[in-house]
């Protein structure tokens, strides 16, 4: 298959799955507001999915529109209130009066390093993240945090190099980066995390006989034959396969 | 008896030697000290600011911490720390507005933030307080002839308000060492600072200090420091060092935390100090003092 098919393929299904609807069926309708227009939606939609009905094509801040990717940070302030609040578009509910702002990324640094040069201590964390020795302790991450991660409680674990507890409490993170935006002392949560995870995983988690031997075996291309089989087929054959899939799935 | 405990960043990495040693000493003294399930960085100096209760958010989430698990008293070993939380605690004793604000602020995580309740204690106040007989039954190296000079540094005693032994010429880490069978040695410079985060970037700052407060306690005969601070300990070891490949007349000695000496003398597995974090090598010394 040619790259711009495989890439057509690709968005084809990612398309919003809002069609056809009749405005006369709709009973509750709310206001939002995006870009300083008003705009009427039906209740109980996604915000991704009431920027959509109002009419805009998202090519920013959206990616896999089920909670994991982290592309659609949202920050929003209910009319009336005076809470700033946060979200991802994809999974949280628009609610009447809302003031949606998308970010389509947060600048923030991400230092480089290599993994095999470094040394599995407190002073590697704070070796490429020194901003970590200003956290105040002010909890304003956690607070902004959509995944419901104890942010504040990683940053002091990596502040004492306890790469466990960081990999713990942050492995629910995506990566949306609102922590890093509200932060007064600019740490840059998740890529701390992300390095402390990649470490601990390196050197500080036991070793899993399964997933080497398995790792080899991908390596060594025992299964690039079924790779090539699936990127080969149509749109049809792959639906198809999938729902074959589905119902001989195990349930657990 | 079982007491709340805050370990402290430096306690678990570069001073891990110094909470294993105090732990094990409390063990063995009968005193359980149960880390703190949750806790941050205590906010590492106590901010002078009157109105940027930012900087009071580290020291009062512990304290809040603390009340949560019901008990009254919260262990402190880090000097700092202790210095920190004990004022900071003081600090919203005095200003109820201020914690009224604090509390404010902290409306959205629901917690009652009070500074009723709770007191923070030094490990050589808890240590102080112990029957004195008990604790000379636990040792076994009796009557060993090293002669341990105490350095308490600024933290421990400065502000008097919160200063756990007097002032001027605190004799607390002296009584401690002498009922463990050490000998002390009196020095003018005990209480002095040992330029602290200067470090960082103005080392001569801390060789001129350090090298005041060793010459002087060498010269009252010491062969080796006491303290209770990971700052001062890595200040005194480090820059010792230092001095010593400068200058050859200048004498280093180790610098220990007092629980290592205490926990050596209680007869204590010597593992539990890990030698390999000192740059200036107690163990030849312990050798030829037979606490080893």
């Amino acid at each position: 298959m040619s790259e711009k098919n495989l890439m057509q393929k690709i968005a084809d299904s990612n398309k919003s799955v809002i069609s056809g609807v009749d405005d006369l069926d709709i009973e509750l309708w709310i206001k939002i507001y995006f870009l300083g227009r008003e705009y009427r939606v039906p209740a109980g939609l996604t915000i991704m999915q009431a920027l959509e009905y109002a009419g805009y094509f998202l090519t920013r801040s959206c990616g896999c529109r089920a909670g994991f990717c982290g592309a659609c940070s949202t920050v929003y302030r209910i009319k009336g209130e005076y809470k700033l609040q946060f979200a991802m578009a994809c999974q949280a509910e628009a609610m009447d009066g809302m003031y949606l702002v998308q970010l389509p990324f947060a600048p923030a640094e991400k230092r480089v390093y290599s993994l095999d040069h470094e040394e599995y201590s407190a002073n590697t964390l704070l070796k490429y993240y020194p901003e970590i020795a200003r956290c105040l302790s002010c909890n304003t991450c956690t607070k902004s945090c959509p995944q419901g991660i104890e942010v504040m409680d990683y940053i002091n674990a990596a502040l004492r190099g306890d790469y466990k507890q960081v990999a713990e409490l942050s492995f629910d993170c995506i990566q949306c980066g609102l922590c890093a935006i509200r932060c007064p002392a600019d740490i840059v949560h998740y890529n701390v995390a992300q390095l402390a995870r990649r470490l601990y995983g390196k050197y500080g988690m036991p070793q899993v006989k399964n997933l080497n031997e398995r790792a080899t075996e991908i390596e060594e291309g025992v299964y690039q034959g079924e790779f090539d089989h699936l990127v080969a087929l149509s749109n049809d054959e792959l639906k198809k396969l999938y729902v074959e899939q589905q119902k001989n799935k195990e349930v657990y | 008896m079982e007491i709340s405990y805050y370990p402290g960043c430096s306690l678990k990495t570069s001073a891990i030697n110094f909470e294993r040693t105090a732990l094990s000493t409390l063990e063995e003294l009968g005193i359980y000290a149960l880390e703190l399930p949750r806790w941050n960085c205590c906010g590492v100096m106590f901010s002078q600011s009157a109105d940027n209760l930012m900087l009071q958010l580290a020291p009062a989430r512990v304290i809040m911490e603390a009340r949560e698990t019901g008990r009254k008293r919260l262990l402190t070993l880090c000097s700092m720390c202790y210095n920190t939380l004990k004022r900071s605690l003081l600090f919203f004793k005095r200003n109820g507005e201020k914690l009224k604000k604090i509390n404010a602020f902290l409306k959205l995580e629901e917690r009652d933030f009070s500074a009723e309740g709770v007191e923070v204690i030094h490990l050589l106040t808890l240590l102080s307080e112990l029957d004195t007989s008990n604790f000379k039954m636990k040792i076994k190296k009796i009557k060993s002839n090293l002669k341990v000079a105490s350095y308490y540094g600024c933290l421990l005693t400065r502000p008097r308000e919160i200063a756990l032994d007097g002032v001027e010429n605190p004799q607390i880490m002296e009584k401690l060492l002498e009922i463990a069978g050490f000998q002390t040695v009196n020095y003018p410079f005990k209480t002095d600072c040992c330029a602290s985060f200067q470090v960082v970037n103005r080392r001569n700052v801390v060789k001129k200090q350090i090298r005041k407060i060793v010459t002087s306690a060498v010269r009252n005969g010491a062969e080796i420091f006491a303290l209770s601070c990971p700052l001062c300990e890595y200040n005194l070891d480090s820059v010792q060092q230092e001095l010593a490949q400068e200058d050859e007349t200048f004498t280093p000695i180790p610098v220990l935390y007092i629980s290592q000496l205490l926990s050596l003398a209680l007869g204590q597995d010597p593992k539990l100090n890990d030698f390999s974090l000192h740059r200036i090598d107690p163990r030849p010394l312990f050798k030829e003092k037979g606490l080893l």
